[in-house]
This record gives C-alpha cells, structure tokens and sequence, in this order.
C-alpha cells in the first residue's frame, strides 16, 4: 500500500458501512490496536543531526529497518532517541523517502556510498522514483565498468579443469592467453595480408610481351599466384574447421557473420577448382573472384575498432536509413524536374528519369563531374537549387551518426546492453513483485489462516471461554502483519462477505473454474448438487460424503438464515497451516499432512475418517467456529492438489 | 467568400479557446482550500482535537490543494482494492461524501461524513446508507439504483473470485435486497422501510456496530 494512503484507510474502512445493508453474511470481527497510542514524535539522531517524524510515518513501509522491530536495537535509552551513526546526508532522502512515499537519488552523492545507504536501511534500489532513475542507473553502469576494467587484468586465470576443446575456443577467442594462440594469431593475420595483397598484385600490369600489350601479373605469373592462393586457402580452411570442431554451439558459431565471412572468403577457390575452363560459366567464375576480397573482413577479428565500427553501423541503422530515405526523396524530386527542364534543349544528356538521377546524385554530393550540365536556364536554376539542397539534406544525419559512433566508441557498449536488457527486465520483475505484494499479501494471509473465523456469530461462551487463546492469536497476528496491513486485510475481507464470494489467485481461479467444468459426480446428497465449486481434485465423491457432517459443525445457534457458503481448504503439500488453534482443525491438518499428495491428488480416505457426527451434534467443538477461509496457497506448488470441501 | 471568413473565424474562435482553457488550468492549480479553524470543526462534529488533528494531516499528504476532486478520489480508493475496478463504487461514495454538489470534496465535507459513520447514531449511519444508495436523491431506492451499486460492489472483487462469478450474480442480490427491505412490495425502498427493515436485522447491527473504533 502506498504511504500516502496509509492515512486513508480509517476513510475506507468507515465508508464500508455502505456495504452493511447488503450483504447477507455476518461480518468478521475487526482487529484491534491492542497497544493503541497516541501517534508520538520519535526522534532519530543519525551522526549528531537530529531527524523527527512521526512513528506513522515510519511504521508506513514494514519491511524497512525503520519500520520494523529492528530499529528498536538502535534505540538509546539514556537520551530516548534512536542513534544511527550513518551519513546524515544521504538520510535525509531516504526519511523523504517515509514521507512522501518517492525515493530520490541526490546526483551529487556518490553512487556506491548512497547503495550502501539503502541497504543498510533495507531499501531495494529499484523503487527509486522514475525521475531519478534514469541518472541512477547510468551511475551504477559506470561504476560497475570502471570496477570491471579494474578487474579483467586479473581475469587470465586460466579455471582449471578445461577441455580440450574449451581451451582451443579460449586459444581462439583470447589471443593473448597462451604462446600458441598467440603464434596461431599472427599467422592467420600475415597470410591475411598476403592473401589481400596477392589479390590486389594480380591484376597489377607487370611487364610487356612483345606484342606491345600490358598482361596483368596475374595473367605472367600463374602460377606462382595459384600456389599462394593455396597455401592462403589451405590455411583459412584448416583455421575454419578449427573453430568449427571448437565452438561450444556449433550451430551458433555457424551462424555468426564471422564465419561467415570466413566461408565466403574461401569458397570461390574451391568453386574453381570443381568447375572446369568452361567457357559459359568463365564469367561468372570471374566474378566469384571477387569475393575474395572479402577476406580483409577477417582482419576484424584481429582490430577491436573495426568490430565496433561495424557495431556502430549497426546501430545506427535508423539514422542511415533515415539518410537515405531522404535522398532517395530528393533525387528522384530534382531528377524529375531536371529532366522535364531539360527536355527543350537539343542533345540532352537527360534523356530519361533515371539517367538524370546520376546527375542529381553527383550534383547533391556536391561531386560535380560535369559529365552532364544542365544547358537551359531553367535547368541551371534548378541545377543550383539542387546543389544547395544536397548539403543541407546531406549534413543534417551525419552528425547524428557521427555522435552516435563517438558515444559507442567510447563506451564500448556492446556487452554492456546485453547486460542491460537482462538487468531492466529484472528491474521490472522486482517492481512488479512489490507492487503485486500488496495484493497477494492477502491472499498469502489468508492461506496462513490468519483471517479466519473472527466471525461475529461467534458463541457467546467462546468469547468468554478463550480470552488468553484470542490474545495469543492477536500477538502471533501481530507477529507476521503489522496493524494497518490487518485492517487493510479486514477491509477485503468484509467485502468478501458482502458479495459471498472469495478472492483467489489467478492460477487457482483457472483451476477452479475447470473443475467446476467437469462438476458431474453423482452427489450423494441432492442438497450438495446444486453448490457452486463444490469439487475437489479427484476425491469430491469422498469429500462430498463428508460434507455433510462437516456441515453439522458449521450450524450454530445463531446462524438461523445464513446462507454460509465456507469453504474449508486443506493444503496438501509441505506446509501445515499456521495457527490452527481449533481442534478439528487440528485433526484435520494433522491427516492433511500425512497424505502424499506430491505424487497424485488422490487424497487418502483419512479424511473421511473424520468423526463424522450426527446431524445435530453439538459435539462439534465448542470453540470450533465456522471453519476459516484459509485461501488456496498462491504460491505456485506445482506437486501440491488442493481440497476444497465445502458446505452449506 | 463567406466561407473564407466563416473559416477564419473558426479558427480564431479555436485559438481563444485554448488560451482559456490554459487560464482555467493555471486557476484551478493556484486554488487551494483551507479549511475553517479547529475548534469549529470540533463543535460540528463528534471528533476530538487530536483526531481531527490525525484526520487533516493525511488529508492534506494525499491532496495538497485541500480539495478532492474525484479523481484523487477514486486513485486513492482503488489503491485499497487491487484486485479489482473500485471506480464505480468509488464514484457513489463520492457523490455521497460531495454534500453541495460541486464536484469536490473539501476537508469540513470529509470530515462530516466520517463523523456521521463513525461517530454518529444508527439512525444517522441508515440514514447516510440510504443517500448512498439513492443515486438520483429522489428519496427511493429502485431496483436499478440498487443494481448499480450491486454491480459496483461485485466490480471490486475483480475477476479471480472463487466461487467464480456466474450467472447474474448482483441481480439475485439485488432480489434478496428488495425481499428484505420492500415490505409493501411496491418495488421501492423508503426511507423509513429501510431503517426499519435494518434495525430488525441484528447481524446488520452488529456489523455497523464493528467500525466504531477505526478512528
């Protein structure tokens, strides 16, 4: 429950009385402030500054240092306050924190100093207000980083017990870590280098034949380039299957652009060792040569910067496609209109659209070859206009790039937003929680069986008879909720009277409505027939059996026309329900537990060996009220069934 | 032409429009309500100094302005129903606490009507029951008032409710209410049937009975 609304609860509690005329069950008993005070001024010195709130305040967030039992140890007799010998500074946000229910980062704290705060006072950071989030969070990724740069230094350990195969992928990916990786390193990169200057010489011109012609060295010296662009591929192609067979996910690494690139680099040589000096696919045969080029790609295995270059493309995807949305706009606007202009004058180079594109484009980029000028007037003017655009339309997205690759370039982000990503969804997951606590917290107290039976149909004698049994369970309610989470929890409850129905879990909710789905036993008693959600996993025939006994102990001399729909759930799994003070409930616990439900539902006759009573018995324990309204467990227990029996 | 100047005279009108509607927002944040002194609250009400001390601090955290519009109101309450839409019924109540009628409610509105349900005599907690429910003040309670306040009631539990909500489970309420309370089955509720009906009803007593020490 938020702070603020803490001081709203008497409001809503007293505006249930909207409900009273309404409802048809008797309301439960409200709980008490069994140690009602006066709301005091408590004061809190922390290192010598004097802080003072009210104890509502503090007792707004229970599961704080501040709002629970555990600031009692800092409590100083002598001077009546309590001492925290913390940074007065940093404090006063998060007493702010009390107050208005929002937790601030003060930016000129230091990030690791304000954590320690909050933890030492039992604050998750992730409730810290959106409008100081985002500066938080920036903080933090900075300090971890630099801490992290402290640390890789210390990282080469090498953890013992490594594969063979996870030492090669560690030979391949960290260079530096062993000699061999080193030396296998350097190889790789030379013949790089030969292999792309090899490319690049065979098509140098290199001496003349006779017949006054230029051949390319390629073309002189074949054979010395094909024994080069061998070894080169021998070497890459051995280096691939490395990898390969070293990967930890083979699939994956195939997947990768590296090896891609890899493939790429030496597939066109084995192509053209398969095909033959056929003169059709000659051509194209040429072309694949091309792609050996790319071969120099695999020289950013080798450079950090070209790898962040291409991350940096990436990323920048948006703004490039941005850029060349919009020039793909002008140019075909100036090209058209170029053309049209054109179209007057005599032996135009403007013959189409599309040939006037060329000149739109070098014109924009402010090239200029002259190859084609504009000679009308029109043409001109509209030729200038053009040019002048093009700088604009031009200069306005690369700084966004050129930004965008300095901030990248400088952080190195990329493991850090894969880092990121997991820490935002864990931040949402935490907040949820929290925020989800409010609303399962009742459910859970129900399950714990605290709400139960404080029905105001209570026998008179068993008020009289247990004064020290209720005081009991008022301290071990005490215990577990603090008082405004029991009246909030009274609160549910009444309406959960008034309207005759239950709040449950989302998941139980699925279960329950299935199994009244498939509500088709034959019933013993028709008067069973026609209850609502009267199954239980597998045993409803037994426990329908029971029910009616059950009933009998339900029936007191007050209810006369109540209509009381309670349903009794017994927990099949590890936990017993807490507080059962009743007897037969006891009892039934006690069985309850003895049963194996993790291996199926099937619930054992034990439970119907519950004495089952005649229909008026008053042996029903006295001090057996209605039987609570412990809610099914909201804890996911996948092994566990749940019983529901209920009566009329 | 007339078309001309109807247009730009439109758009001009526009333009004055949002310039108002700036001012009126500027108004109503610079408004803030104080309520009268201390001691003539106390006279007014059944509430002692120190509580009506309590009352006005968490009435001033949760609305600074010192008024609250219905809104604030219905955050406020439906942060005590999470599981369910408490807006409708939220909305009731605040109609029944907005006493003048003016869309808000300030701290003397407030604290009148908590005094009335905690504070107050049975008659006056009936009676305050009955305005509730009355949602058109015509003096009775028909069944389509009493449906809707049914219905809002059955919005805050929200949809995860076991017994699973089936049928038209508010109508059937609404019919034992009119069973109750209708006692010369004329299809509305007075005022007087319905004290009566209530002051018969002992378990109804007794849970008005139950808030008396909230405060």
């Amino acid at each position: 429950m938020a702070a603020g609304v803490a001081a709203w609860l008497p409001f809503a509690r007293a505006a249930a009385i909207g409900w009273m005329p309404v409802a048809n069950l008797p309301m439960p008993v409200a709980p008490t402030n069994k140690n009602k005070r006066q709301d005091e001024l408590i004061i809190l010195n922390v290192s010598g500054r004097r802080f003072q709130t009210w104890r509502n305040t503090l007792d707004r967030y229970p599961d704080t240092l501040l709002g629970s039992s555990e600031k009692e140890f800092f409590f100083n007799e002598e001077t009546r306050e309590y001492f925290f010998d913390r940074d007065p500074d940093s404090f006063r946000s998060i007493l702010n924190f009390y107050r208005t229910g929002k937790l601030h980062y003060p930016r000129y704290e230091c990030i690791s100093a304000y954590d320690e705060e909050l933890a030492f006072f039992g604050i998750i950071p992730e409730i810290i207000s959106d409008c100081c989030y985002e500066e938080y969070k920036d903080r933090k990724r900075e300090n971890t980083e630099r801490l992290m740069d402290d640390l890789e230094d210390n990282k080469d350990n090498k953890p013992p017990n490594m594969t063979f195969r996870e030492t090669m992928w560690r030979a391949f990916e960290n260079p530096h870590t062993s000699t061999m990786a080193l030396v296998f390193y350097y190889v790789t990169g030379f013949f790089i280098a030969i292999s792309v200057i090899t490319n690049v010489v065979e098509t140098v011109p290199c001496g003349t034949t006779p017949n006054q012609r230029d051949i390319p060295c390629g073309e002189r010296y074949t054979e010395a380039f094909f024994c080069m662009d061998t070894a080169c591929v021998m070497i890459f192609t051995v280096e691939y299957l490395m990898r390969l067979f070293a990967a930890p996910s083979r699939y994956r690494f195939m997947r990768s652009v590296m090896s891609i690139i890899d493939v790429v680099a030496i597939l066109p040589y084995y192509i053209g060792l398969v095909m033959t000096n056929n003169e059709d696919v000659s051509g194209a045969f040429v072309t694949l040569r091309v792609f050996r080029v790319f071969r120099i790609f695999k020289f950013s295995r080798h450079s950090q910067g070209l790898r962040i270059l291409g991350y940096t493309l990436k990323s920048c995807a948006s703004e490039l496609g941005f850029l060349l949305f919009s020039l793909t706009m002008a140019i075909i606007i100036f090209a058209t209109v170029m053309f049209y202009a054109e179209k007057g004058s005599s032996s135009s180079k403007f013959t189409s659209i599309p040939a006037s594109f060329w000149y739109t484009i070098v014109t924009m980029t402010t090239l200029g070859y002259g190859d084609m000028v504009p000679k009308t007037i029109a043409g001109k003017i509209f030729g200038s206009i053009c040019s002048l655009s093009g700088v604009l339309v031009i200069a306005l997205p690369v700084p966004v790039i050129v930004s965008n690759f300095s901030r990248i370039y400088h952080q190195n982000q990329r493991a850090d937003k894969r880092r990121a990503q997991k820490v935002q969804k864990a931040r949402l997951a935490r907040m949820r929680i929290s925020k989800a606590g409010s609303s399962t917290a009742f459910l859970h107290s129900k399950r714990n069986g605290l709400n139960q039976s404080l029905e105001l149909t209570l026998p008179y004698y068993k008020m009289k008879l247990s004064p020290q049994g209720s005081l009991e369970e008022d301290q071990q309610l005490k215990k577990t909720t603090s008082l405004l989470e029991s009246q909030h929890h009274h609160l549910l409850h009444c309406l959960e009277k008034t309207t005759n129905h239950e709040f449950v879990d989302e998941r139980l909710y699925e279960q329950g409505y299935l199994q009244t789905a498939l509500q088709n036993f034959p019933s013993q008693s028709p008067s069973l027939s026609s209850e609502e959600g009267v199954t239980g996993t597998c045993c409803s025939r037994r426990t329908k059996k029971n029910i009616q006994a059950l009933n009998a102990t339900h029936t007191h001399s007050h209810t006369h026309n109540l209509q009381e729909l309670s349903a009794l759930h017994i927990h099949c799994g590890e936990q017993q329900p807490l507080n059962t003070s009743r007897s037969s409930l006891n009892l039934m616990s006690d069985e309850s537990g003895s049963l194996n439900c993790k291996s199926s539902g099937l619930v054992t006759t034990a439970i119907i060996s519950i004495p089952t009573p005649p229909s008026n018995n008053s042996r029903a324990n006295p001090d057996a009220p209605p039987p609570p309204n412990p809610d099914a467990p909201p804890r996911p227990n996948p092994g566990s069934d749940v019983v529901k029996i209920s009566a009329l | 032409m007339g078309m001309v100047l109807g247009t730009f005279s439109m758009h001009t009108k526009q333009v004055t429009y949002r310039t108002d509607k700036v001012d009126d927002e500027l108004e109503m944040t610079m408004v803030s309500h104080r309520p009268e002194g201390l001691e003539q609250l106390e006279a007014q009400t059944n509430f002692t100094k120190q509580e009506l001390q309590v009352l006005y601090r968490g009435f001033k955290n949760e609305c600074p302005s010192g008024v609250v519009n219905e809104e604030t109101f219905k955050h406020i309450y439906a942060q005590f129903f999470p599981h369910g839409d408490a807006s409708t019924y939220a909305h009731y109540l605040f109609n029944a606490f907005d006493t003048r009628n003016n869309g808000s409610i300030k701290f003397e509105d407030f604290v009148m009507g908590l005094s009335t349900l905690l504070r107050g005599t049975v008659r006056d907690k009936l009676e305050w029951t009955f305005h509730l429910y009355d949602i058109n003040r015509d003096g009775f309670i028909n069944r389509e008032e009493m449906t809707e306040i049914v219905r809002a009631i059955y919005d805050m539990m929200g949809k995860y409710t076991y017994p699973a909500l089936k049928g038209d489970v508010p109508k059937q309420h609404v019919d034992t209410f009119f069973e109750k309370m209708d006692k010369n089955k004329d299809g509305v509720v007075t005022l007087e049937e319905f004290v009566i009906a209530c002051q018969e009803d002992e378990n109804m007593m007794r849970s008005m009975q139950l808030f008396e020490n909230v405060m």
